[in-house]
């Protein structure tokens, strides 16, 4: 059954250079409830390179990374160490086979010193099997050193920078005589001249033969460090290469290359007057001069990288946090949102990215869970009714067809899709007048993106107004009206639907000319 | 009826009824009615204060200063009752759930406009509200002779086959569970509890939801105060110390994920009486209390084990789907 992919294993285990690969996989599909994270991807690392991974979020990237960190056994394929088929059992084994990883927000311990952050779980030890600080101490900073870093090893983590964040990391790394070098976006949160400084270190790593895996979605950056590449779309490897000989528009077309024309029948909606304006909307320090209006029966997409300050903005405009300053106008009439029942009430709802965790209480009953911000509606003189609330919940169990024993059986037995459409009924049974969706399809199959890009069709036909956040360029261009793109904060520029290109918004959202 | 069988409050009842067999063997006259509606009367006061614990645990919170409270509002109570003879009963008891409330309220205030952790909050007031009762009486007591007979015989009085004290928490008992099952107040715990983000979203007041279960705790502690000191005809700074914690070991036998927002009145309920019928006849069958200590604490730690379990059960639900698709992968490897 899961062997209907049929072999294409297109990558070459042998350098040009003919250097073999120190790390080798093949074939590696991971397939999770209703998806499949990875479908068959094979990827070789070599000594002395650095392989930029690219791709759109939720191309299967993080995935990868969890399976060569030991975090997920794939259901398919093979890894091969120096050539022989090596199983990552768990964490302990993947830094056994030298893999490590530099992550996003780096996962150290704050309330530890650098040189325990370092030597975590291998520390050096004295004859009485105590963790022996001078010798501990004295080897983390020989590492710094090397890395050309001045730390005092013996000052806490949460006094540093996240630049000397990473170069902990990096020296931890070393302590383990990593030889495989994974980093996850590690440029995200650097200046320039940080970026600079990492980028010397990862030359340094290179010159020590160490094959380096490195994230990014900066293509300049790629462009500037890299020397192979390979590109994920849609838990599928869809090209590898040498970086410096494939021009960038080859990568774009690569990572978003299909026709989305077609696979997002949208269905064209009469669309009316102004419903919500947004007027220069400032947060202290996520999002800046944000202005935008949503018409009734528009779908508005957000488009931008992780980081953009999409979500920060739509939460804002939810209640969740208080923005700087701007207006909000709903139907024509100012409005202040402080709080997030405030904008249930004025009829603007958010259905959040994370639904398990901030949308679901899992040991409460089905209904209840569908009722909890509609209980003003439900009740009759301060009491709950529970009559009403299972006729509520019925309503929108019907309508989008959720699979449950029982409406009071709690959410946590039910399935990771039927678990969504609880989420989404319980915002529709509050009648917004407008809704936003962050990723509405995210960490779901094909098939069921379908039938959420059908309902969405429709709820915008029935006169709503819908704000969809998306990393997905397809699902993006094929679903807006119009869509704004953001970057860093900023709005990179709104287009209208007959403008909208993934070439275009790759362009504005990575600011790449 | 497998799914009632399944159920926690069933298999917590059974046990309670296989105990109170075996404890008969053991003593004659143990499972009469008399001896049964004994230990409730004897267990109401822990019953309502575990309503209290109760409310404030499944909003992901805990009131260590239940017991502390009563001890305060006990005294200050039966003060009042010593000074002034002449006000009635019923003042008494409003000024006992007002001070209660105030006490919980400080609680409450803490915890969310503050946002201290609440086991801080309450073990730092814990010992504040004892010192106040300290403060108050100057160390000395109030006992039965300074009491008015009103003030100390309405809990005793029988009606309709019950003494009052028991009756008051047949009432508390009903009026939590109508509150915690059919007002939004109620619905806003168990979602505060299991998951305050998503409160958050659903436009709950989260912190709001808190204040308000650590006032209804406090009233509830200031209403026990009056039953407990008329009940032992006396008040001291020291009165129900370490009561606290069996107010909370109730709830843990009861099945209240003291992770929040998992439990139900009626869990409580048996707890609490579980640990009653325990303190009730250990005794008669000849068990030291130094022993009953260990005896209830082997308890408490069984139901926590209990409880654990049965969430890494509901997790395997969750996941179920997940391990389903990675065994194939592990048979083959």
């Amino acid at each position: 059954m899961l062997m209907n992919n049929a072999l294409q294993h297109n990558v070459a285990s042998v350098a040009p250079g003919d250097v073999p690969a120190i790390l080798e996989m093949r074939g590696i599909s991971q397939i999770f409830p209703g998806v499949k994270a990875l479908d068959n991807v094979s990827i070789s690392l070599y000594p002395g390179k650095v392989t930029a991974l690219i791709g759109e979020n939720g191309a299967g990237k993080s995935t990868l990374v969890k399976i060569l960190t030991g975090i997920y056994r794939p259901n398919e394929g093979e890894i091969l160490v120096d050539g022989k088929v090596t199983t990552f059992a768990n964490a302990q084994a993947a830094i056994d086979a030298g893999v490590t990883a530099i992550h996003q927000e780096t996962v150290l311990f704050d309330e530890l010193t650098v040189a325990e952050n370092i030597f975590l779980g291998h520390a050096p030890r004295t004859r009485f099997r105590t963790i022996d600080w001078a010798l501990m101490n004295s080897r983390a900073k020989a590492l710094l050193v090397s890395l050309e870093s001045n730390i005092d090893p013996t000052i806490r983590l949460k006094d540093l920078s996240i630049a000397q964040r990473h170069l902990v990391a990096i020296s931890r790394a070393l302590s383990i005589e990593a030889r495989i070098v994974i980093m996850d976006e590690p440029t995200a949160a650097l200046s320039r001249k940080e970026i600079d400084d990492l980028f010397r270190i990862v030359e340094g790593l290179k010159a020590q033969g160490k094959a380096i895996l490195f994230i990014s979605h900066k293509f300049d950056e790629l462009y500037e460090i890299a020397d192979n590449f390979a590109v994920f779309r849609d838990g599928r490897a869809v090209g590898h290469g040498n970086l410096k000989a494939t021009p960038q528009d080859e990568i774009v077309r690569l990572m978003v290359g299909r026709d989305v024309e077609n696979a997002f029948p949208k269905v064209d909606v009469a669309i009316g007057g102004p419903v919500l304006q947004v007027e220069k909307y400032c947060h202290q320090t996520e999002f800046r001069d944000i202005s935008l209006t949503l018409r009734k029966g528009e779908i508005l997409g957000i488009y931008g990288l992780i980081g953009a300050g999409r979500s920060e903005l739509c939460q804002s405009l939810f209640g969740i946090t208080k923005p700087l300053s701007g207006k909000l106008s709903l139907d024509g009439r100012e409005i202040a949102i402080n709080s997030p029942l405030d904008a249930i009430r004025a009829g603007i709802v958010y259905v959040p990215e994370e639904r398990g965790r901030h949308g679901l209480a899992l040991p409460m009953p089905i209904y209840q869970n569908m009722t909890l911000p509609s209980l003003g509606r439900t009740s009759r003189k301060g009491f709950l009714k529970a009559a009403n609330e299972f006729a509520l919940a019925r309503k929108y169990a019907e309508r989008l067809d959720l699979r449950a024993a029982a409406l009071s059986v709690p959410v946590g037995t039910l399935s990771g899709g039927n678990q969504q459409k609880v989420v989404i009924g319980k915002w529709l049974a509050t009648m917004p007048k407008v809704i936003i969706l962050d990723e509405p399809t995210k960490g779901i199959d094909i098939g069921s993106k379908a039938a959420v890009h059908g309902f969405i069709s429709e709820l915008a036909a029935e006169g709503l107004s819908i704000i969809m956040i998306s990393s997905e360029l397809p699902e993006i261009i094929g679903m807006s009206d119009r869509v704004l793109v953001m970057k860093e904060g900023l709005s990179a520029g709104l287009f209208e639907r007959k403008d909208l290109t993934p070439e275009a918004l790759v362009r504005a959202a990575t600011g790449n000319a | 009826m497998p799914r009632l069988l399944r159920k926690r409050e069933t298999l917590l009842f059974i046990i309670i009824a296989v105990m109170i067999a075996a404890f008969s063997t053991r003593a004659d006259g143990f499972a009469t009615p008399g001896n049964l509606s004994g230990i409730f009367n004897d267990t109401s006061i822990l019953i309502i204060l575990a309503l209290a614990q109760m409310t404030v645990i499944l909003t992901k919170s805990i009131d260590l200063s239940v017991a502390a409270n009563l001890a305060f509002t006990g005294m200050a109570i039966a003060m009042l009752n010593a000074t002034y003879p002449g006000l009635p009963l019923v003042v008494l008891i409003l000024a006992a759930i007002l001070i209660g409330a105030c006490l919980g309220a400080i609680n409450g205030f803490l915890v969310w406009a503050l946002e201290i952790p609440p086991i801080v909050v309450t073990l730092g007031t814990l010992t504040i509200y004892r010192g106040m009762a300290f403060v108050l009486s100057g160390g000395e007591w109030v006992n039965a002779h300074q009491m008015t007979p009103t003030f100390l015989n309405v809990p005793r009085t029988v009606v309709m086959g019950m003494p009052i004290l028991s009756w008051a928490a047949v009432i508390i008992v009903a009026l939590i569970y109508v509150v915690l099952k059919y007002t939004q107040f109620g619905r806003s715990t168990y979602a505060a509890g299991g998951n305050p983000t998503a409160a958050v979203y659903a436009g709950i007041d989260v912190g709001w939801t808190k204040f308000l279960a650590f006032v209804l705790s406090g009233a509830l502690a200031g209403l026990a105060s009056y039953l407990w000191v008329s009940r032992y005809a006396v008040a001291y700074v020291d009165i129900a110390n370490g009561f606290e914690l069996d107010s909370v070991a109730a709830c843990v036998i009861g099945g209240i994920s003291i992770a929040g927002g998992v439990g139900s009145v009626l869990g409580t309920v048996l707890g609490a009486l579980f640990l009653g019928v325990i303190k009730n006849a250990l005794p008669v069958i000849g068990i030291s209390p130094f022993t009953q200590m260990a005896i209830s604490g082997t308890v408490i730690i069984l139901a926590v084990v209990f409880n654990a379990r049965r969430e890494r059960n509901r997790g395997r639900i969750i996941l179920r789907d997940k391990a389903a698709a990675e065994i194939p992968a592990e048979v083959a490897a």
